[in-house]
């Protein structure tokens, strides 16, 4: 049954749609400059126009250009995402490669920080560090890395345990190999495949929740167009939507657009994820 | 029964230990500011007159540990000290509003765990139907959406376009039962979208792994009734499972919640939160981190212990 399932989820198709989902958002984010038809910040309307050339998804509430917004949102908010991603896998893969691989007390230690660290929602606990830190991207950044690094440890060190029984490592141990080359030419290779995976499900969860920070108004700060923050700034416009005419209910659809654009993303990394399992299919659930 | 009890003892103690670590964390976490919290809030330009009077004023003048300890006392009799913005007494500002924020928790759940849990065992007796389909769709959908954009999905269509329901949940605390559950309705209908998908499918998946097992097969071959196969043989095991995903659930929504109060601009406990991070109101952050932080915890040592005296075969240890 749970064959029938992943042969559906995971069909060719559902990861094209993926596929093409993300490189559309990486197409925008690297070429914002030369794509979006306005500046990120400027204003350069009047306020609050509705969809109509030349801007053709309107203005907000300090007349910048929507749609130019959008585009620059996707290199700020997807760049700062994938940002923390890779500082969050390179200090959970890390350090879960080498808990498993040295055991002992730094295995015991560091399994109960993770523990420690993990018990206390990962929301709450960055809404506790950043009001110290104060809220700067750079703050943003290591404060999700390091709430996020749990996880990845966890999934790198159970992995890693799982391979460390096999009789090739035996076998390079007996050879007389050094940890670090143990790691990189036997652990790491074997271990890539859920890795990947679970880098996608990490970006995922990072993008949405430094998301929500914004929209809390707690992660990237104004003028910096943010999919999280556009939605927090139109998000009072909803209730002037008005279904009579067509323009008139666009404002309804002012917080939707950032919104959307952020599901849509995390649907395509989604998409691709369940294939990369599903190829693997080594951890499935 | 020896056993079954002893493994509850341990973790119960493994929980109070986690709890006791987290309020460390939570109160140690100001020591982390640059300087003191009084040279924080007063500014650099302040004179040492004003500075000492504010230290007195926030009992900042003896040892960490002792300002530790009668901060923990303080905070499990329900005093958590006086707000840094506004100077009035913390349980005063977050008591009304931590009972709304449960209260719009407990609608939530009240909405989800039925329809998850029945949904979620019709979908694993109808394996591979175009319900079951639907289902791992919907979930997709789940982990995808951020919980603003389900949120302003129903405002538009609920509350803008047809008018049914209010799309602020402007709940004081002399509102009636009845206004309060209208008033509240979409942002706990959010809320039950945000955890619906993740319990059908955990459930789902419990009830499957259990349908999996040989001794159900056996009752089928037997000639057993349908139903009565995964009424007396299947559910008591499924039980187990099926509490742990509630409580998982549960503690998920606690979180879930402060985001959601914040577009129905709610007064609970997860807004003030929001805008005590903001004001950099240290104190109330601490309040309101240790109750979040608490309940989840506690919620997951639920899970666990009730997931355990569930399981019928510790109850028969070998």
């Amino acid at each position: 049954m749970n064959e029938i399932l992943y042969t559906l989820r995971g069909a060719p198709v559902s990861a094209w749609i993926g596929i093409a989902i993300i490189g559309l958002y990486a197409v925008l984010a690297i070429a914002a400059p030369l794509l979006a038809p306005y500046p990120e910040a400027a204003s350069v309307g009047a306020q609050y126009q509705p969809w109509a050339a030349p801007h053709y998804l309107g203005t907000d509430a300090l007349g910048r250009d929507v749609l130019s917004r959008l585009i620059y949102g996707a290199r700020n908010t997807v760049g700062i995402a994938l940002a923390t991603t890779a500082l969050a896998f390179l200090l959970g893969a890390t350090m879960g490669l080498l808990a498993a691989t040295l055991g002992g007390w730094f295995d015991a230690i560091s399994a109960r920080v993770v523990d420690v660290l993990m018990a206390i929602p990962a929301l709450i606990f960055a809404l506790l560090i950043l009001t110290i830190t104060g809220t700067s991207v750079l703050a943003l950044i290591f404060v999700i890395a390091i709430l996020d690094s749990t996880r990845v440890y966890r999934l790198s060190r159970a992995v890693a345990q799982g391979i460390l029984t096999m009789d090739y490592i035996e076998v390079a141990r007996m050879r007389g190999e050094g940890l670090w080359w143990l790691i990189r030419k036997e652990v790491l290779p074997n271990a890539a495949a859920p890795l990947i995976a679970e880098f996608g499900l990490r970006f995922c969860f990072v993008f949405l929740f430094i998301s929500a920070l914004s929209f809390l108004g707690l992660g990237i700060q104004p003028p910096t167009a943010d999919w999280g923050g556009m939605v927090r700034e139109s998000a009072k416009l909803i209730g002037f939507a008005d279904f009579s005419t067509w323009q008139t209910a666009t404002f309804g659809l002012a917080p939707l657009l950032p919104a959307g654009a952020i599901a849509l993303l995390t649907i395509g990394v989604n998409l691709i994820v369940d294939w990369v399992l599903h190829m693997s299919s080594g951890l499935k659930e | 029964m020896r056993t079954i009890l002893s493994i509850i003892l341990k973790r119960l103690l493994v929980g109070c230990m986690t709890l006791f670590v987290v309020t460390i964390i939570i109160f140690g976490a100001i020591e982390m500011l640059p300087g003191d919290i009084a040279t924080e809030v007063l500014g650099q330009a302040a004179t040492e007159e004003s500075l000492n009077a504010f230290r007195e004023k926030y009992d900042l003048n003896r040892s960490l540990p002792a300002r530790y300890l009668s901060w923990l006392g303080g905070a499990v009799t329900g005093d958590f000290g006086i707000s840094l913005a506004n100077q009035r007494p913390i349980s005063e500002l977050i008591g009304q509003r931590a009972a709304n924020t449960f209260f719009l928790a407990g609608y939530a759940a009240a909405i989800a765990v039925p329809i998850a849990v029945v949904s979620g065992m019709l979908a694993a007796l109808y394996n591979g139907s175009v319900f079951d389909r639907m289902l791992s769709s919907s979930t997709l959908a789940a982990i995808s959406f951020p919980e603003f954009f389900i949120a302003y999905i129903l405002i538009l269509i609920f509350s803008v376009a047809l008018g049914w329901f209010p799309s602020l949940a402007n709940v004081d605390p002399g509102t009636g039962l009845g206004e309060r559950l209208y008033l509240t309705f979409l942002p706990a209908m959010t809320l039950t979208l945000i955890v619906l998908a993740y319990m059908m499918r955990m459930t789902r998946a419990a009830i499957l792994n259990l349908l999996a097992l040989p001794y159900i097969e056996m009752a089928h071959l037997k000639g057993m009734k349908r139903w009565r196969v995964i009424a007396v043989h299947a559910l008591p095991n499924a039980l187990a499972p099926i509490i742990n995903v509630i409580a998982l659930n549960l503690a998920y929504l606690i979180v879930g919640v402060v985001l959601v109060e914040v577009v129905f601009v709610y007064p609970g406990l997860g807004q003030i939160l929001v805008d005590a991070v903001s004001n950099r109101d240290v104190t109330v952050v601490q309040a309101a981190c240790l109750i979040f932080a608490a309940t989840y915890i506690i919620l997951n040592l639920a899970a666990d212990i009730l997931s355990i005296i569930a399981n019928p075969r510790l109850l028969h240890p070998r």
